[in-house]
């Protein structure tokens, strides 16, 4: 397929990064100029020196060796500075014009967003390309066909529930990618000598049980719990929905973590509850949108009754799917916390 | 009435978005990035946009600077004792 390529310093790419870099020399690449400059007359104090030192030595013994070496480096040396010099000049000059076309181009970049925003069509008005038939049908048609009062839930999860099933797809990736990056190895081997290294960690990761936090916690905790169980449950009535649901009750599950410690929390979610709940959630989704997908296609009505309008248990499936994105953005959100303190459960 | 409040939260918009690359810190940074996210969840909800703004203030003033600081102190980014601890030491 692709060939690996063992050119790489020949490539534009890479003479072009040099160009950026000021085509440094790799062991300087990491020194600012101001440590470079303040190299560079260090050298010349310490040639001040040898030039006072050298005179002594002829005293001893003359020596035409030592007058040589000390021509040789005399010679070296002025070039060397000069070369030097000429590079951080350089530099220096380069990081001007790259501030100044870099200012240049950002002022450009927002003028132009400006203009375009001073050109958009006013916030509400009728004439506008977005108010077109879609819109008059999801107004007319939307509470008759979803059965629920709040319109962009059931604009998101009814007509277009195939893109939220994308995007709950894509926070499914990003865990894995995250849980790829950060899990820490869980070796079985060796156990005896990591015993002694684990126990540090394991205390450095427990948070401090710090009493404010503690105490304020015992009562948050369960309100932004509730509040998060509350909103994901009114999707489909008032505003929110699954994720603004679940992304409050995640947020409650690690402001437990951060005050309790990552044991207590094990006792109600654990890496075996994490993975059923994840993993089931995103598989009945699916189902969902197949269900979906197949009576649409084929033109059959929905057996799931919509129910009265503004009752919790209402509007189709709408209500299963808030909960099911709420449960596997809630797992997300705490898996985030949990992979980035400690890589793992 | 809402006007003033609208421009004066958006004054406070760009204040924070120009702090938030001026500052040293990366601590106080993420502070201003907090507040930020903040005043963004209130402008949703003055331009009618409730549930946005309920996810505002989750995900970007809760979970993202809560992984921002977990960051910082994995990369040993924070002090752990914090500034308290020598002003004590030396009481």
């Amino acid at each position: 397929m692709s060939r690996i390529r063992s050119d790489y310093e020949k490539t534009f790419g890479y003479r072009f990064r040099h160009f950026v870099e000021g085509d440094l020399p790799e062991k300087n690449e990491e020194l600012t100029i101001e440590e470079l400059y303040a190299r560079c007359p260090k050298e010349e104090e310490e040639h001040v020196l040898t030039t006072a030192d050298l005179p002594k030595d002829p005293f001893l013994h003359h020596d035409e060796e030592g007058q040589a070496d000390f021509a040789a480096i005399k010679e070296q040396d002025p070039a060397e500075d000069a070369r030097r010099f000429a590079e951080i000049t350089g530099i220096r000059w380069f990081k001007k014009v790259y501030q100044f076309s870099a200012m240049i181009l950002c002022i450009c970049i927002i003028t132009m967003l400006i203009i375009t925003v001073t050109h958009m069509p006013i916030h509400g008005s009728s004439d506008t390309p977005t108010s077109n038939e879609v819109m008059d049908r999801y107004l007319e048609k939307g509470l008759k066909e979803t059965g629920s009062p709040n319109l962009v839930t059931g604009m998101i999860l009814q007509y277009r529930a195939f893109d939220t099933f994308g995007e709950t797809n894509v926070l499914f990736i990003s865990t894995c990618v995250v849980m790829l990056l950060l899990m820490a190895p869980k070796k079985e081997g060796h156990k005896e000598e990591k015993e002694d290294k684990k126990k540090i960690p394991e205390e450095k990761f427990e948070p401090e049980g710090d009493i404010i936090l503690g105490t304020v916690a015992r009562i948050a905790v369960p309100m932004i719990l509730l509040f998060g169980l509350y909103i994901l449950l009114n999707g489909h009535l008032s505003p929110g929905g699954g994720f603004s649901g679940g992304a409050i009750m995640g947020a409650g599950l690690i402001l437990h973590c951060v005050a309790f410690g990552f044991s207590k929390t094990a006792r109600f979610f654990n890496e075996h509850v994490y993975e059923v709940v994840k993993v089931g959630s995103l598989c009945l989704y699916a189902m969902i949108i197949t269900y979906y997908l197949f009576t649409g296609a084929n033109g059959i009505a929905s057996v799931v009754p919509l129910g009265t309008v503004g009752n919790i248990i209402s509007s189709g499936l709408i209500l299963p799917i808030n909960i099911l994105v709420g449960l596997e953005v809630a797992c997300t959100m705490y898996a985030f916390y949990a992979f980035f303190r400690k890589g793992g459960f | 009435m809402t006007d003033v409040i609208m421009i004066l939260l958006l004054m406070f918009l760009i204040v924070c978005a120009v702090g938030v690359s001026f500052t040293k810190s990366l601590l106080v940074s993420i502070v201003i990035f907090m507040s930020y996210s903040l005043i963004m969840s209130i402008i949703w909800i003055f331009l009618e946009s409730p549930d946005l703004a309920i996810t505002e203030a989750a995900v970007g003033a809760g979970v993202t600077s809560v992984l921002f600081f977990v960051t910082l102190r994995k990369i040993n980014a924070v002090e752990e004792d914090g500034n308290n601890e020598p002003d004590q030491k030396r009481l």
